[in-house]
Formats: structure tokens, sequence, C-alpha cells
């Protein structure tokens, strides 16, 4: 067998194979060192940044459901500020392409996030999390409204010349019309999904399990919903895909290549397999030979349905 | 204290009593890396329900690259948990946290306990050196019975309450406290939150140090899910898993 090629491209970047971690989810990627090999991954993407630092959300902040988890973070994180000064050193020692994650309450913080980002060295790409509320415009998040989406892509794309990829929130009617709005602002790809709202009741006392009453859904339970998405998206979009949502092997990771996926992002699966990223790279090379393939970027959109 | 994940065989899970179980797996790595106060996360199923793992205190260290967990059973997870049987393997990670501060452990220390989270107190007073007082608590004699004699098989003065007073003491552990209080220059405790708080205040007033363990829900135990946040001093959260389970009293925002 030839020796398998499971590069992929997201814009300007080219990935030695299409595993990424998914944003908060993996930490600064230190914490994960014992348990993988952090450059065998495709890429790594951190925990949200913003301008601030946020302390988050009271607990109890995440409860396990069938198949799956709530969490209610609020969004914690270092700032920016101490994200450069503490997290980017050791980040810069790995050679898996580091990607940055940033959120923000207004069009100025994105703006000013990708400005500083842009001037740092060893960040191979931004990933915009639009599904913080717009706090200017009474809290409706930037990823529920198209206009929205498309001007705080613009406004980063106007900031950094570095890869610019847009996470969608499935919290909408019709994704595709996010990801059209996005890709004609600018991004050079979408990932999707970020977590989808619910909640979790306690009957006994009669209380949320969650402090912050309603919180966002993930792992298993939310992959089909997740592969019907991005089934959708890529055939709304030109610029790559990246499927995010409930990706714990190989073989759920195939299955968002077929559906059109460019690239996929590990996200639960870290918790409670720490090495499952890395599994997932061993099994798609052994997928590929398997199935007599020599390339991944033969699986992408190679969905058989039968004409339909 | 590098961290591992292991795939860790069983080589006993004995029942206590109908719900309490103590699980002995081995696990060389993680347990030359362990510290008492420490914790391993334990994958309970191999199915995707109930998906994350859970958090266990090491009960106690072997010298053979075993270790020990305490549990009790009280929900799904734990249910699985105890129809382990010896000889089948089980994925462990770890050890993580911040354990007790031994550094102060050659003055007499005091160890407080209340039901299971008598768990990790074995382990801290198999490393302790030097004198040991053990004042421990749970519901009644079948469940406390077998816990105290592990404690006075390695040589602890060991004191006792039940809550319906079937052994020793008729009532709550803090009320044993003040006679030991005056000999103990540090009091590790960890067991039902209003417990601890109870002894936190005693040892205020006394002004000895008291070392206090937490439990919260955790995703990952390893410091990247930001899920295990409790109220700090300064208004902001600290994370069990990392900054913890083991905190200073002092370090806590709570009212003694
Ligand atoms: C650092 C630490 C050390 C612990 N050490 C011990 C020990 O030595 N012995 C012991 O018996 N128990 C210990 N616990 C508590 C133990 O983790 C829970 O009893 C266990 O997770 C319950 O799982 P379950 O599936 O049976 O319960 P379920 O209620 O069905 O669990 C549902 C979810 O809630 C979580 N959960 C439920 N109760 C607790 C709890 N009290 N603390 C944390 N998470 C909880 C579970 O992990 C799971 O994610 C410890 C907890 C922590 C945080
Ligand atoms: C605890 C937790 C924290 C998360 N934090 C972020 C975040 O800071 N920024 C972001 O864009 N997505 C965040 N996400 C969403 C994930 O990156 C991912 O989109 C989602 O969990 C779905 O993938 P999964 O099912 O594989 O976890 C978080 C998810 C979880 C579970
Ligand atoms: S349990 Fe995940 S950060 Fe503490």
């Amino acid at each position: 067998m030839e020796t398998l090629d499971l590069r992929v491209r997201i814009g300007a970047l080219e990935l030695q194979n299409p595993v990424l971690t998914a944003s908060g989810t993996f930490g600064y990627a230190k914490e994960f060192e014992p348990f993988l090999n952090l450059n065998r991954l495709g890429g790594i993407i951190v925990k949200g940044i913003s301008l601030e630092p946020r302390a988050g959300n009271p607990p109890p902040r995440i409860v396990e459901t069938a198949c799956g988890m709530l969490n209610a973070i609020g969004l914690e994180n270092v700032g920016i500020e101490r994200f450069i000064s503490e997290k980017m050193p050791y980040l810069r020692t790995l050679t898996a392409p580091l990607i940055v994650n940033i959120l923000g309450d207004s069009l100025d913080d994105y703006r000013e996030l990708a400005r500083r980002l842009d001037e740092v060295p060893g960040i191979s790409g931004i990933e915009v999390n639009i599904s913080c509320p717009n706090v200017k415009k009474g809290g409706v998040a930037f990823g529920a409204v198209p206009e929205m989406a498309a001007a705080v892509t613009a406004v980063v794309r106007g900031a950094t010349r570095l890869p610019l990829i847009v996470k969608l929130s499935p919290n909408v009617t019709d994704i595709t019309v996010m990801a059209k709005a996005v890709e004609a602002a600018g991004a050079d790809a979408v990932s999707l999904i970020n977590t989808l709202i619910g909640m979790a009741i306690n009957a006994e006392t009669r209380k949320p399990r969650l402090a912050n009453i309603i919180g966002g859904l993930s792992g298993p339970a939310v992959k089909p919903i997740a592969l019907r998405m991005v089934w959708q998206t890529a055939q709304a979009v030109q610029i790559p895909v990246i499927g995010i949502g409930g990706i714990s092997t190989a073989d759920d990771a195939v299955e968002f290549f077929l559906a059109g996926a460019t690239a996929v992002q590990v996200g639960t699966a870290n918790f409670y397999d720490p090495s499952a990223a890395e599994k997932i790279v061993a099994g798609l090379e052994e997928y590929l030979q398997r199935h007599n393939e020599e390339r991944i970027s033969t699986l992408i959109g190679a969905l058989d349905t039968g004409g339909k | 204290m590098p961290q591992s994940q292991q795939q860790s065989r069983i080589l006993a899970n004995d029942p206590l009593t109908a719900e309490v179980f103590r699980l002995t797996v081995y696990s060389p790595e993680i347990a030359v890396a362990a510290a008492p106060g420490q914790f391993v996360m334990v994958q309970v199923s191999s199915s995707l329900d109930p998906l994350l793992r859970r958090p266990f205190s090491i009960h106690s260290r072997g010298a053979d690259g075993s270790i020990s967990l305490l549990f009790k059973v009280v929900g799904r997870g734990t249910a699985l948990l105890a129809k382990a049987r010896p000889g089948d393997k089980i994925d462990l990670l770890g050890p993580f946290g911040r354990g007790f501060d031994l550094s102060a452990a050659e003055k007499p220390v005091c160890l407080i306990g209340g039901g299971m989270g008598i768990a990790p107190l074995l382990f801290l007073a198999q490393e302790l050196p030097g004198r040991k007082h053990a004042l421990l608590g749970a519901r009644n004699r079948d469940e406390l019975a077998p816990l105290a004699k592990f404690f006075a098989d390695i040589g602890c003065a060991v004191q006792l309450a039940t809550d319906d007073g079937s052994l020793g003491h008729h009532g709550f552990i803090p009320d044993l406290l003040d006679e030991v209080l005056p000999d103990v220059s540090q009091v590790c405790t960890c067991g039902p939150s209003p417990m601890m708080r109870g002894v936190a205040r005693k040892c205020r007033a006394a002004e000895v140090s008291c070392q206090v363990s937490l439990e919260t829900h955790m995703a990952c135990g390893m410091g990247a899910c930001l899920g295990c946040a409790v109220p700090g001093r300064d208004g902001s959260y600290v994370h069990v898993c990392k900054e913890g389970p083991v905190f200073n009293s002092e370090e806590l925002p709570w009212e003694l």
C-alpha cells in the first residue's frame, strides 16, 4: 500500500490530518499531554478567549444526560492578556497547528481580539464563536441573525490575515442561511455544531439541575443532528465545512466526511477518553487501508444517496 | 506527578455492606504517582451511557502496585461498578488534583471523616508518620465498623460516632472534636459539607489549621472542562479537580 494521505486544506491552512480538538473540551492542550501525542493531531483549538477574563457561571455547571451532557460554564476564560503570556509559550512548543477560538460581547471586542492575535507568533488560525449574546443588540446571539453573523465575520476578516473559521450555532431555524451569510462576509470555513440549548430537571427536588437553568447539550446524543446540519451546509456553501458533534470514534468521523465535512473536531469525547482524538487519527488510517483508499479527501461528500 | 490512563485489572471488589464496596485494582503507574487526597476518574461503562467517568478518592495504596477505592452505590455508575468482578479490566485515569499538604506532618494530625468521606483518609493515615488520631462517623454500625477497623489496624487512635448511636458517640463528629483539638496542630477532613463546616469553625476558634476535601460534579477531572467550579474567596471560582479537591478551609468563602 502507498503511504496514506490524510492531509486536508482549510483555506490557506494545510492540516496533516483532519482531526482537531473542539474548543472548551481540550483546555489549553497541556492538560492532555500525559494522555496522547499532541503532535499527532491535525490541529488544536483552545478554550474560547475574550478580551477580559471571565469568571463564568455559578455551580452546578454540568450535568450528565442520556448519552451526553449539558454545560453552562459561562465562557470562563483567562482573557487574552494571560492567554498570550501564560498559555502561548507552551502552545508554541507544539508542532500541531494552533487555532484560537474567540468570543465577544460586541463587534469591537471581536475586532480587537483578532487584531491582537494577528500579531502573536505561533497561531495558525482563528475560530470565531458567534453563539454569544450581542450586548448592544439586546442580547440576541450574533449567530442567530444572518446580518449580525456576517458583520462579526467581516470585522474579524478586516483585522487579520489568519485563516478564519466561523463556528455556527445550531439553535437557528436554518443553519444554511447563516453559513451562506458568513461565507459571503469572508469566512474561509465554517465549523458546526456548537452545543444545542437544553435543560434538565430534578423531579424529586423540582429544581433545575444547572444553576443557569439552561445549558448546551453535547456528546453522542447530538451526533445525528450535527450530521444532518453538516450535510445540508456542505451543499449550501463552497468553503470547507468542519463537522463537530458527538464524534468519539473514527467511524463517527468518517460519517461526517461522507456528509461533506473536510475536517472534524472531537469535543466531549476528550473528557471520557482523553486519547480519543489520537485514536481517531489511527482509526482513519486503518479505515482507508481497509477500503483500499489512499486519500482521506476522496471521502469528503462521498455519501451514496442512491441518486436522491 | 505524572498522570496516566491505565487499563487496570480488578483484584477484588469486596462488599463491606450491602451498599459499600472496596474495589482493589492493579494500577502500578497510578499507584506510584499517587499522593493522599488525590483521586482517579473511573470509566464505569464501556458503552456511551452513562457517558462520563466517575471521580473517586484513592482509599489506600498497596505495596504491590495496587490501589483501592471505597465507594457507595448511589446511582447508575456506582451500581455498575458494584458489579465489577476480579479479573475484569477497568479504565482509570489519574492521579488528579491537589492532595493533603503533609509538610506539617511531624506534629500530631487529626483525621475527621464522615460517610464515604472516610475514603481518602485511610491513604493519608498510611502515609503519615507519627501519632495520628481519627474521628470517624457514619449512619450506623454496619457502615462504620469495617472502616474503623482499617484505621485501627494501622495504629490510629480511633473515635467513632453514628447517627443512630449503634456504635460510638450518638450524634455528630464535630461534638468529639473539642476534646482532641488541644493536642493537634493539623486537622484533615472529608465528608458532608455541614460536617466539614462544623469542623472548620472549631478549628478556626482553636487556631488549628484545617484542610477540607470537596466534591463537585466533574466531567474531566483534569482541568479542561471548567465544570467543577465552586466559589472561592474573592468572588472568583476555584476548580475542585485542579486547585483541590483539598483546600485549606481559609481558602473557601465559608461563613464560619
Ligand atoms: C474528588 C472526588 C472524590 C470522590 N471520592 C469518592 C469516594 O472515595 N467514594 C465514594 O463513594 N464517592 C466519592 N465521590 C463521589 C462519587 O464521585 C459519586 O458518588 C459518583 O460519581 C456517583 O455516580 P453515580 O453514577 O452512581 O450517581 P448518579 O447520581 O447517577 O450520577 C450522575 C452524575 O452525577 C455525578 N455525581 C453524582 N453524585 C456526585 C457526587 N457526590 N460528587 C461528584 N459527582 C457526583 C456523577 O459523577 C455523574 O456524572 C467523590 C467525588 C469527587 C468529586
Ligand atoms: C464543557 C464545554 C465547554 C465548551 N466551551 C466552548 C467554547 O468556549 N467555545 C466554543 O466555541 N465552543 C465550546 N464548546 C462547544 C464544543 O466545542 C462543541 O462544539 C460541542 O460540544 C459539540 O461537540 P461534541 O458533541 O463533540 O462535544 C464547549 C463544549 C463543552 C462540552
Ligand atoms: S472536572 Fe473538568 S475542569 Fe475540573
